[in-house]
């Protein structure tokens, strides 16, 4: 039992650092800096443990807890995703007075909670897992409390957020019911389509899933979220906890349900076309950036739902690719609203930009190259993520999904196109202060390189990916 | 030849315009012309070396180079045969062009601007040598981003509205051809070109894929009914953005049909051979119609394009070996007329900074030498004999007299109504009453002017004098192209 422990050893160093620093807050004075510079340090610690652990497939707990590369994979893009959120946001984080001490210690208990979410291999652990994510991330959104938008940010996302997971425990406590067991491996062994109990079960639990990674018709609460709190947390929303739903999601298809596959793929192809469809149309209408990337979003969450919606390795492959492709793609969009600031205030609408490329050229460019990304136009590294999951769309000959999601991309393109428009040919009407973030603008630097470069070597990323599936 | 001759044309503009965008220049942008004329000049002899070295008696493909770029999955494949050397020629010596009259008609912003039409150039050229279906995807469309720049930032006062027609028009139609590329890749398992040349896709497939192609390749030629977004485009580019447009951009859907639709589905483009048919004397007649009554002088052009763009489909699908010569032949000499028209309707909007025809009249009593360069240019577009004009249209009617009596009249009617607005607009702009006054006062056309104006003049009347090096270039591939499409059609 103890020879095993170094399976757990990420989260074990993760919970019990983390704690330490909590100790740290608590008799320490002013230590939101020191506090901040630990948990980078926690968290290159945790990439480095994790790279050093071993890849192949293990199971302890009573086969609870599984580590193998697609949990490995998944727990360093969380990592880096969150290393790179937190460190660009702040000066954000310092100059709203969102400064406290416990900011950076939630969020690694968030990236615990999501560990444990993607290393599940059990219903109990894997709820346990998402309530923790969940609730750390309840306090999150409503961090700045005196401000009336994040309180009640934080509220509608704590009372919606609660009663998707009364769902999903419902959803498990049937299934625990129909299958007599919370084990995964044992779960799928017992499916099977004549089990309609099961079904229902399932049903429950992908909506409880869905709410969690904001995909239609359960995105209602993302964009108010997203708008009322503050950037540097909605930077956050947008990026790591998506990781880890798909993560989930992926799983969920790859072993509990995997016999009936055909009633789940349903409901994700629904789901994926509408999540397509809202992200590309509602985001139209929007004229505040943050409330734009939350529809934008919602879009690409349908995208990579598309890709799981294949049902085959070759789509989830698709959706691991196309996911880590979204995420460097948002922590570039978020790192130039670092950037934007006037009068000591963060400028949030999209008609504030208006002209910054003659004054701030090269964040112009850069938010260029990410905003085409995002439409994916070719070569940018967006392309290439929508072009993954639509192969395997058309692999498995699911015409109507690939065209429909394809002329999605078309109506998408237009609201970024009217950002850049407002970028490059609109007059300018306010000038920012050049702002030193030396941080974000390093992250938006990477952000836009990996991007335009992505077409160099495209395979890098596709023979990670598929390394996780081949064992 | 282990020399990567294609990727370093290709790479060359990026490169240097990696160069410029690192270069500091503040006070004038001198440096960044001359970098950017300097490298556009060396694409430009580097590609006419590659004419001169390739092989034109065989079809092959030449300089192939292929690298392994996605695993399992996609190559990295180059190579140019008699069909695209010319557009890659082509492609290198209007950029030059189009840097050269930067000069004058650019004046904010110099520096952005060059750097985008370098990009373009990159993609452009790309787009001519690739030989694999994803590649080429990633060109056509990669081409979109830097157009769109330069018709929203440097453009007319409805730059936006025309930028986003454009942009979205061209995306639409090729998310199709996407679909269909990965659809091919799944049927034949290859999305190298010269492989699915030879695997035959099945017959109940090509009608659908073909149209995929169709709605890629019309929006970009554009053809009638999705023309609109051209003269839109036209109008409110800036002069370098609307000759590249004309020159370049619209010959890529008339290389896609020959170097995808006709041979990968040579069933389906007999099968759609009388829709085309329809849609070219469509664009021929009404579009010259439409030209006869626009009173702003870029749109008239414009107008003009879609015409001409209309003879190049009816030339290609005729598959006839008259009529596809003569289309490639159209599709150069449109690239060298339409390109000098745009240049000449800049050289006065860079004076006056109008386009309307009734605003000038009587240029040639002040602007002798410029009246002479457009009237050369004028009587190209319509296709005197002497000038690269006439013998594409020839061609082309003869390849059409060949498969189709009443289509071949039509198109001949074509003829006359072009005549018809090109003489007009002569007779209107050079000729005539001096009504402005302004127009006394006008400068004639500068060295730099010269220089592009004569030069394109030369070539429109040398190979329409003496056409052999360019026919004798695509020959032999036209005739192998033709010699396919029989074969499979025997065979099916």
């Amino acid at each position: 039992m103890i020879n095993n422990l170094n399976i757990l050893l990420p989260e074990i160093f993760l919970s019990l650092s983390t704690f330490a620093i909590l100790m740290l807050g608590v008799f320490i004075k002013k230590s939101f800096n020191i506090i901040f510079n630990l948990t980078s340090l926690i968290l290159i610690l945790t990439i480095a443990i994790i790279l050093n652990n071993p890849n192949h497939e293990e199971k302890i707990f009573l086969d609870s807890f599984i580590r193998d590369a697609f949990s490995n994979y998944f727990k360093i893009l969380i990592l880096i995703s969150s290393l790179f959120v937190l460190n660009s946001s702040k000066n954000f984080i310092i100059e709203n007075t969102l400064d406290k001490f416990e900011y950076p210690i939630i969020i690694l208990l968030s990236i615990l909670g999501m560990f444990f979410m993607v290393s599940a291999n059990d219903l109990i652990l894997f709820y346990l897992g998402l309530e923790l994510q969940s609730l750390s991330l309840y306090i999150l959104a409503s961090i700045d409390r005196d401000n009336l938008r994040s309180s009640e940010a934080g509220i509608k996302y704590f009372v919606l957020s609660a009663l998707s997971s009364g769902l999903l425990l419902y959803g498990c406590s049937l299934l625990y019911g129909f299958t007599g067991s919370t084990n995964f491996d044992l779960i799928a062994n017992q499916l099977n389509k004549e089990n309609v109990g099961a079904v229902f079960a399932m049903v429950f639990i992908l909506v409880g899933l869905a709410f969690k990674i904001s995909a239609v018709p359960f995105h209602m609460w993302t964009p108010d979220v997203y708008e009322g709190a503050p950037t540097s947390i909605t930077n956050y929303f947008a990026v790591v906890p998506k990781v880890a739903g798909l993560a989930l999601l992926i799983k969920f298809m790859l072993i509990p349900f995997s016999n009936i596959l055909l009633e789940w793929q349903t409901i994700i192809i629904f789901i994926s076309i509408a999540s397509m469809i809202l992200g590309a149309v509602a985001a139209i209408v929007q004229k505040n950036i943050k409330r734009l990337l939350a529809y934008s979003s919602i879009g690409h969450i349908g995208y990579a739902l598309a890709g799981v919606a294949t049902g085959a390795i070759s789509g989830y492959e698709s959706a691991i690719i196309y996911i880590s492709i979204y995420v460097i793609m948002n922590i570039g969009a978020f790192s130039c609203l670092y950037l934007l600031k006037k009068d000591g205030q963060y400028k949030e609408d999209i008609s504030d930009l208006s002209g910054i490329s003659k004054k701030h050229p090269l964040l112009a460019i850069s938010f260029l190259i990410i905003l085409f990304s995002l439409a994916g136009v070719p070569p940018l590294g967006g392309f290439f993520a929508k072009f993954y999951v639509f192969t395997s769309v058309l692999e498995q000959k699911m015409y109507a999904l690939a065209i429909i999601g394809l002329l999605t991309t078309v109506i998408s393109a237009f609201y970024y196109l009217k950002i850049i428009k407002t970028i490059y040919f609109d007059d300018s009407v306010i000038t920012f202060e050049s702002v030193k973030n030396k941080t974000a603008q390093v992250s938006i630097f990477l952000s836009c390189s990996i991007l335009l470069t992505f077409f160099l070597y495209p395979s890098i990323l596709n023979n990670l990916v598929n390394s996780l599936f081949v064992s | 030849m282990n020399f990567p001759i294609l990727s370093t044309l290709i790479f060359l503009p990026l490169l240097s315009s990696l160069f410029i965008f690192l270069s500091k220049d503040k006070k004038n942008n001198f440096s960044s012309i001359y970098i950017s004329l300097f490298s556009s000049i060396a694409t430009f002899l580097l590609s006419l070396f590659l004419w001169y070295s390739l092989d034109v008696n065989t079809a092959d493909f030449q300089f192939v180079e292929e690298k392994s770029w996605i695993n399992n999955f996609i190559k990295f494949k180059l190579g140019v045969d008699g069909i695209s050397i010319l557009f890659i020629v082509l492609t290198t010596f209007i950029t030059p062009i189009c840097i050269i009259s930067c000069i004058n008609s650019v004046k904010e912003r110099v520096k952005e601007f060059l750097i985008a039409i370098l990009v373009l150039e990159t993609f452009m050229i790309g787009v001519f040598c690739s030989l694999d279906l994803v590649i080429f995807y990633l060109f056509f469309e990669g081409g979109l981003i830097p157009m769109f720049l330069i018709i929203g930032v440097w453009g007319g006062s409805r730059r936006v509205y025309s930028a986003f027609k454009f942009f979205l028009f061209t995306l639409l139609g090729s998310v199709l051809m996407l679909v269909a590329i990965i659809v091919i890749y799944w049927l034949t398992g290859t999305t190298d070109i010269i492989q699915i040349y030879e695997i035959k896709i099945p017959k109940e497939y090509q009608n659908l894929l073909w149209l995929a192609f169709l709605s890629s390749f019309a929006v970009k030629m554009p053809m009638w009914p999705v023309h609109t977004w051209l003269p839109d485009a036209h109008v409110e580019a800036p002069t370098a953005g609307s000759v590249i447009l004309a020159a370049i951009l619209l010959k890529m859907a008339g290389y896609g049909f020959l170097r995808f639709s006709i041979p990968m589905f040579p069933l389906a483009s007999e099968f759609f051979t009388p829709l085309i048919y329809s849609l070219s004397i469509i664009a021929i007649i009404y579009t010259s119609l439409v030209a006869l009554m626009q009173d702003d002088m870029k749109k008239l052009i414009a107008y003009s394009s879609v015409a001409h763009m209309g003879y190049v489909t009816l030339g290609i699908f005729t598959l006839t070996k008259q009529g596809i010569e003569g289309s490639i032949f159209q599709m150069i000499s449109h690239g060298l007329i339409s390109a000098a028209l745009f240049l000449c309707v800049g050289v006065v909007y860079d004076r006056l900074h109008s386009r309307l025809i009734s605003t000038y009249g009587g240029l040639v009593n002040y602007l002798p030498k410029y009246s002479f360069l457009f009237l050369v240019f004028a009587l190209a577009a319509l296709g005197l004999p002497g000038t690269t004009g006439f013998l594409g249209e020839f061609l082309i009617l003869t390849g059409t007299f060949q498969k189709s009596y009443l289509v071949a009249m039509l198109a001949t009617l074509g003829v006359v109504l072009g005549a018809t607005y090109m003489l007009w607009l002569t007779k209107r702009v050079i000729f005539g009453v001096t009504k402005n006054s302004e127009i006394e006062t006008l400068s004639d056309v500068n060295k730099s002017e010269i220089i592009m104006l004569a030069t394109l003049a030369f070539f429109v009347i040398f190979f329409g004098f003496y056409p052999a090096p360019l026919m004798e270039t695509f020959s032999v591939s036209v005739n192998s192209l033709i010699d396919n499409y029989q074969l499979a059609l025997n065979t099916r």
